[in-house]
């Protein structure tokens, strides 16, 4: 037996533990590329038009949200549009896939299981990211083969497809290194996502100032591997070599610590419990703060940021036909600057529900692990179980809006020399969100209290709705597919005026929902495994 | 006589498992009640419906002389539960666990705590995660039995403990017998734990109670063996009612008799001459044994114990 022994069978196993999850993030990364090719081959028939819309788009605050447009072509278009989406989503899936494979494993104590069958020490890390990355290659496959099959050059093709695998291949062995440091698999993925969100962070501010920061992020890396606009194929170099260091440490770290243990210690808890832990919703913040201070730090940073550059669209000298109507589909309908901010807190309302989600489906997690049973025996009722979990979701997506609001008044304020009338603005922009994501809270709690085993879907819902929202307008989908998901009838603020009925119909739709799963989750047995 | 538990023909499937069948189980206030049962047998499922947590299909169950469900907030004010398979927060340490489940239920005896902490040798300031599985099990242990209530339903509390820390469980579970009014359902596997604890004891099999009694009205249903030397060459013994297993070897007897039969058998066996004999007395175990080797069950279902 040497230490590899086994991956084989463990990279088997992920597959078909996976095989569901990882057929739709392949097919979704796949089928995106291509779709947006051929709408763009449909909107942009000719040169003229293809020069229209590029004088628009080296904006600064375009270039902030999605990287510099490099080849003035059908291509290019396509990698600027969907581009930055692509590596945030492959680099997501990637870093997840590794963790759940390597920490989750650990933590949970089936690599002992494993790991006392014939298994090498390295087995365990090399399956995972053996197999994240034949989930990478058929995703790069996939997008080179479908933009090729729209007619895009190959060259260019190849090169997004590449460009994406490659993020995805950098964020795993960004994972696998991130996994051997803490004990909880959460904090793990928490630490190599922040990563990812850091690199795009850094891109935004690079491609509107200091170039060489972008250079310092793989998402950057990405863009500037120029597909359609004269391929640098140099900079894959950068991928690997970079992916090689992270890799190396890994498997030094997972040669050098025992099973079980991570790089940071584990500390003692306190010998005394705070006289406040004592009651449900005491316990709920211990589970949430965590994330909800992630959360919050990370959109307040990309406010700031966003806000920021949001200054640059005035720039712009003789807006035109095109420039508005791509704005007008990202969300706005006056103004430059306003536009491009409520595209900017649309897509942040979207972010926030991530969140929500997430904590949402914390509820779910109490249960499944089999935690809510021991407090559920004490005179804890489950509604009120349910409530202190709720809360973090409803109102700890109220505060990671408002931070994301005050931040992008800051920032924008700051340059406009308004930061108090700017905050007051934002502010309002990212708080009309709310609504619509506490729709996806009460669908959440619906699945939880009538479908507790595909709570699960509460992620799906939340894609749908922004794969309809962002792409509905650019293919055309009738208006009430579109009409369909919450964040459609969010007022675009700032700059249209601020309506209120559909902010009461979003709360009323949430709230029936919510009742709905309560109700159920009143009714049914608890645990449902 | 008041009774801390009563269930009464209790269903409870899960899809097309038959998890309860009609369960009967009747606890008196102020004993310690043995549920014993194998894995699968339906006891956590039995206990889950006390808690409130699972909804009977039919059948009723009362608990403290409220209704499970929906008196459940009050009744838990008066119970502490151990559950069968103890999960922790990974991030709380083990004291805050302990503190938040007493608090929750109402306050908790710091003085106690302390003092069980100390009996189990556990460290309380270790995070969830780290704890293992006889560590988790001693924290809930500790949350239950600090907490002032009038009724402890443990499932399997000794799973993952060491013999001396089984040992400090069984000490604490006699002090708590000789408190008044305390009751205690120990659901188990553990035939010695019953027996050397329990005074009343349910034996549950695919979701039945098969048998319902003290230690002393189980051993009648048990089997003794002998084995006896005999004078002369003996007849008939194969034939008399409740012996089992007869063999011969060089004048030597051996065989199993029904406890109830012994009597009959020894008188049998004086017509002929006793020169030795040694008998080894019933337990529990092998009764347990008898009522859960299925096959055996399923070939001769007249060897079943019913009443």
């Amino acid at each position: 037996m040497n230490s590899l022994t086994g991956t084989r069978a463990l990279a088997r196993l992920a597959f078909r533990l996976d095989r569901v999850r990882l057929t739709v993030w392949v097919l979704g990364l796949a089928v995106m590329p291509m779709g947006t090719a051929a709408n763009y081959l449909s909107l942009y028939p000719t040169e003229a038009d293809l020069r229209a819309v590029s004088a628009v788009l080296s904006n600064p605050s375009l270039v902030a949200l999605s990287g510099p447009l490099f080849g003035l072509s059908i291509g290019g278009l396509t990698a600027w549009k969907i581009g930055v989406t692509e590596f945030i989503l492959v680099g997501l899936m990637s870093l997840l896939t590794v963790v759940r494979h390597t920490r989750t494993e650990e933590e949970t104590g089936r690599l002992e299981l494993i790991g006392a069958t014939v298994v090498g020490r390295y087995a365990p890390l090399t399956a995972a990211l053996l197999v994240t990355g034949l989930v990478n290659l058929a995703i790069a496959a996939l997008i080179a083969l479908g933009l090729l099959a729209t007619g895009l050059p190959a060259a260019g093709s190849l090169a997004f497809g590449l460009a994406t695998g490659l993020v995805g291949m950098l964020f795993a062995a960004i994972a696998a290194a991130s996994a051997q440091l803490t004990q909880s698999a959460r904090a793990a993925s928490a630490i190599a996502g922040a990563v990812l969100g850091g690199t795009y962070l850094l891109r935004a501010v690079g491609d509107t100032g200091p170039t060489w920061l972008s250079w310092l992020s793989p998402t950057g890396w990405a863009l500037h591997l120029r597909p359609y606009a004269g391929e640098r194929w140099w900079v894959a170099g950068l991928f690997v070599g970079v992916g090689a260091v992270f890799a190396v440490v890994a498997y030094a770290l997972v040669a050098r610590r025992d099973v079980g243990a991570g790089l940071l210690r584990e500390r003692l808890g306190s010998a005394e419990s705070s006289p406040a832990l004592r009651s449900p919703l005491a316990l709920a913040w211990r589970l949430h703060r965590g994330l909800l201070l992630g959360w919050t730090i990370g959109l307040a940073l990309t406010g700031a940021v966003m806000g920021g550059a949001a200054a640059g669209i005035g720039d712009l000298q003789s807006p035109n036909q095109q420039l508005t109507d791509i704005l007008t589909r990202m969300g706005g309908n006056n103004g430059l600057t306003d536009a491009f901010l409520a595209a900017i807190f649309g897509i942040t309302g979207m972010v926030a529900a991530a969140y929500t989600v997430q904590a949402i489906l914390r509820l779910r997690q109490e249960e499944s692990s089999g935690r809510v049973e021991a407090l559920l025996a004490t005179p804890v009722g489950r509604l009120r179980w349910a409530a202190s979990h709720l809360t973090f979701a409803l109102l700890g997506t109220a505060l990671l809006l408002a931070a994301a609001g005050i931040a992008g008044g800051l920032g924008y304020g700051m340059q406009v020399h308004d930061i108090g009338g700017q905050i007051g603005r934002l502010l309002g922009a990212a708080l009309v969100q709310l609504p619509a994501t506490w729709v996806l809270a009460g669908f959440g709690t619906a699945l939880i209290g009538l479908a507790p085993r595909f709570s699960a879907l509460a992620w799906a819902a939340l894609i749908l709705s922004v794969l309809l929202v962002e792409l509905g307008a650019l293919f055309g989908l009738s208006q009430w597919i579109v009409d369909a998901t919450p964040f459609a009838h969010v007022p675009k603020l700032p700059g249209s005026a601020f309506t209120v009925t559909p902010m009461l119909w979003l709360t009323a739709i949430a709230l029936a929902l919510g009742a709905v799963g309560l109700a159920g989750l009143h009714r049914r047995d608890v645990p449902v495994a | 006589m008041t009774e801390a538990i009563h269930v009464d023909a209790l269903v409870k499937t899960f899809g097309p498992t038959r998890a309860l069948d009609g369960l009967d189980l009747s606890v008196r206030t102020g004993e310690v009640h043995g549920f014993l049962g194998p894995n699968g047998a339906g006891k956590s499922t039995t206990i889950r419906i006390l808690l409130g947590l699972l909804r009977a299909d039919s059948g009723s169950a009362r608990l403290l002389g409220g209704d499970p469900r929906r008196d459940a907030a009050e009744l838990h004010r008066r119970l502490a539960y151990v559950p069968g398979d103890v999960t922790l927060w990974p991030n709380l340490s083990g004291i805050e666990v302990i503190d938040l489940l007493g608090r929750l239920r109402g306050g908790l005896n710091a003085k106690r705590r302390d003092e069980l902490l100390e009996r189990f040798d556990l460290d309380p300031r270790k995070k969830g995660r780290a704890y293992s599985k006889g560590n988790r099990q001693k924290v809930a242990l500790v949350a239950a039995l600090a907490s002032d209530v009038d009724l402890l339903i443990l499932d399997e509390p000794t799973s993952g403990l060491d013999p001396l820390m089984e040992e400090v469980f069984r000490q604490v579970i006699r002090e708590e017998q000789q408190r008044d009014g305390r009751t205690v359902l120990l659901s188990s596997h553990i035939l010695a734990e019953v027996e050397a604890l329990c005074d009343r004891i349910t034996i549950i099999r695919d979701g039945r109670a098969v048998e319902t009694g003290t230690l002393a009205d189980m051993r009648h249903l048990t089997r003794t063996s002998i084995e006896v030397g005999l004078a002369g060459p003996v007849t008939g013994l194969d034939t008399l009612p409740g012996v089992h297993d007869v063999q011969t070897h060089n004048g030597t007897v051996r065989f199993d008799v029904d406890t109830s039969a012994l009597d009959a058998v020894l008188r049998h066996l004086t017509t002929v001459g006793i020169l030795s004999l040694t008998s080894q007395p019933p337990t529990l175990e092998e009764l347990f044994l008898r009522h859960y080797d299925r096959t055996q069950a399923d070939e001769k279902p007249q060897t079943r114990v019913t009443r």
